[in-house]
């Protein structure tokens, strides 16, 4: 089946073939997992041409005045399906624009909410990741997805947050808290203490491996303090919705620990990263999806890390539990 | 310095760019870059030679993590007063900046291995050329792939690195070195080497680039290593190399950064 996305061509293309009417756009599957919040489900792979890099969990909460779009999309295209699909499914106009990190499957559909008065909301680290990244993520794009992106299309906050922040949506409140380095530099996560959903985003991976690019020590700690917020369903970054709260947390958990002990004795016991790389946590690879895609980075990441870890004055050196 | 004596005058770069469209031909595009403008640029008209009795250089095809992308570069005879490497450059054709490394031995060096992390930009060859005592160039080179993704050369968290920054380890195999052999070590050293930013338009951020561009390791007061760094070195530089003690002595690392900054570490060794 041919998909078309652009809504002119389509048009024109209907036109062409003689028919009668113009064919529907793609539609985004959605799924309404509490009153108000709704859920696209992303799928496991590795960006590519063919996915255009819509992978990640994405969606929007609906409040009385005001819809918060969190994580836009991951490509432009992928983000006029969402902007569509919301207006399909209220009039409350959106007023913020939630970027739970920085990396591609999260921030490519900014552009299509770049309206008036639309908000844009992330970590206070978010908009210096953009502007280091942007430059290869560009190249990236368009290499990889077949994806021509401009600078126009990473848009930075305009509204970031530190520490913690209250959006008021008109009868629901969505508590933002950014979090110390952790699977990024500028990770965001959103409870709406309405339903006391928790939108974790890529906090929490579940299916597909997690992925370190931030620091693998920071993120233990956060998942610890995470375990102890309240909440009746959470939301990953990747794989389905859950109410296994906080259970949800163990495979990821269990996965970033054994990393962290089994990098430790290698560097322990003199082994190279290159070593490390081939031979630490292998026996990890049935549990997860993209296993081979991403482990090997995880371990280079976390071994990097991990050489230093005596010297950082804001690690505590005991072994984990 | 020795690496500005291979810089050649601009009228090579020309010349060079006619022996590409032929080569190009013969060897693929892969080649274009190298041939169009880089050989010249820091070899001049210099013969260098693709022999396999001198070095190998060992990457992963697929580089994992773009930031930090192991690399070896494993020379095949040991270092004699006779017969030694002098220098081996590191060079990746399509990164912004294609100068990575630059590293210089001595006979003390024992065996003029190096190994390192690098940041890679793209799809592109990684070369390394060893320039012998006999003043001959030798080459090994490999193709590296940068994989796409989430991560970007750049890394993240250069927070951490710059909190300790200056800080440095020497890695030994054991406690006690082995004199008269070639004893393996390890330097690290944390600094956050960023690549820096102009004035983003977006953003409004200027982040000033910061990197080591010098290290001196030397035991004894003898030079065992010399480097020459530049951006594409990933943070929290490390490098891996050997060096033959003949008595118990003082290892030494001094570093500079672009910014001025100088550091120095030292470590008592002994049989």
């Amino acid at each position: 089946m041919i998909q078309m996305r652009n809504p002119q061509l389509l048009i024109a293309a209907s036109l062409l073939l003689g028919l009668g009417f113009p064919l529907r756009a793609e539609t985004l599957s959605l799924k309404e997992v509490a009153p108000g919040i709704f859920v696209h489900q992303g799928v496991h792979e590795v960006p590519d041409a063919k996915n255009r890099g819509e992978i990640a969990n994405i969606g929007f909460v609906v409040g009385e005045h005001c819809v918060a779009v969190i994580d836009s999309g991951g490509s432009p295209d992928q983000g006029r399906e969402l902007r569509d699909a919301i207006a399909q499914k209220t009039r409350v106009p959106i007023c913020y624009v939630i970027n739970t990190h920085v990396h591609p499957d999260h921030i490519y559909g900014n552009q299509s909410f770049r309206l008036d008065g639309v908000r844009f909301v992330g970590h206070h680290k978010l908009a210096q990741a953009m502007a280091l990244r942007a430059p290869y993520y560009s190249d990236m794009a368009h290499r990889d997805l077949g994806i021509t992106l401009t600078p126009e299309d990473f848009v930075p906050p305009d509204l970031p947050v530190q520490g913690t922040l209250e959006l008021d949506l008109g009868g629901r409140t969505l508590e933002l808290t950014a979090h110390p380095t952790a699977h990024t530099d500028n990770d965001l996560s959103i409870l709406d203490t309405k339903t006391r959903t928790l939108w974790l985003a890529d906090l929490l991976f579940m299916g597909h491996l997690p992925v370190i690019d931030g620091s693998l020590l920071g993120w233990l700690r956060e998942i610890e303090r995470l375990r102890q917020v309240q909440a009746t369903q959470v939301i990953p970054g990747h794989g389905p919705v859950t109410a296994d709260w906080p259970l949800a947390l163990t495979g990821e958990e269990n996965y970033l620990k054994s990393l962290a002990n089994e990098i430790r004795i290698a560097i322990q016991s003199n082994k190279t990263i290159e070593q490390a790389m081939n031979e630490v946590g292998q026996k990890n690879r049935p549990d997860w999806q993209l296993f081979d895609a991403f482990h090997k980075r995880n371990v280079a990441a976390a071994f990097a890390e991990l050489e230093w870890e005596e010297e950082s004055t804001h690690t505590p050196s005991g072994a984990l539990p | 310095m020795r690496f500005s004596l291979f810089i050649r005058p601009l009228a090579l770069v020309a010349l060079s760019a006619i022996a590409l469209t032929q080569s190009a031909w013969a060897e693929g595009e892969d080649e274009s870059v190298w041939n169009g403008s880089l050989k010249s640029k820091f070899f001049g008209e210099q013969t260098i030679l693709e022999d396999k009795d001198t070095l190998e250089i060992t990457a992963p095809y697929r580089a994992e993590d773009p930031a930090l992308v192991p690399i070896q570069v494993t020379s095949k005879f040991p270092q004699t007063p006779d017969h030694f490497i002098r220098n081996i450059t590191l060079i990746i054709d399509n990164n912004p900046t294609p100068f990575s490394a630059s590293f210089d031995f001595s006979p003390q060096s024992g065996k003029a291995d190096i190994a390192t992390r690098l940041r890679f930009n793209a799809y592109t060859h990684v070369r390394a050329i060893a320039l012998t005592n006999d003043g001959k160039l030798h080459m090994a080179k490999a193709f590296v792939k940068a994989s796409g993704g989430c991560s970007a050369p750049i890394g993240t968290d250069a927070e951490a690195a710059k909190a300790r920054m200056g800080k440095m380890k020497f890695k030994l195999e054991g406690e006690k070195v082995v004199i008269g052999q070639p004893n393996p070590i390890q330097l690290l050293i944390s600094h956050p080497n960023i690549t820096g930013m102009q004035m983003d338009q977006i953003s409004r951020i200027i982040q000033p680039a910061h990197y080591v561009t010098e290290v001196k390791v030397s035991f004894d007061g003898k030079p065992i290593l010399g480097v020459r760094g530049d951006i594409a070195i990933s943070a929290d530089p490390n490098f891996r190399f050997f060096f033959t003690p003949e008595h118990a002595g003082e290892l030494k690392a001094e570093i500079k950064d672009n910014l001025g900054n100088q550091f120095s570490a030292s470590q008592t060794v002994s049989p």
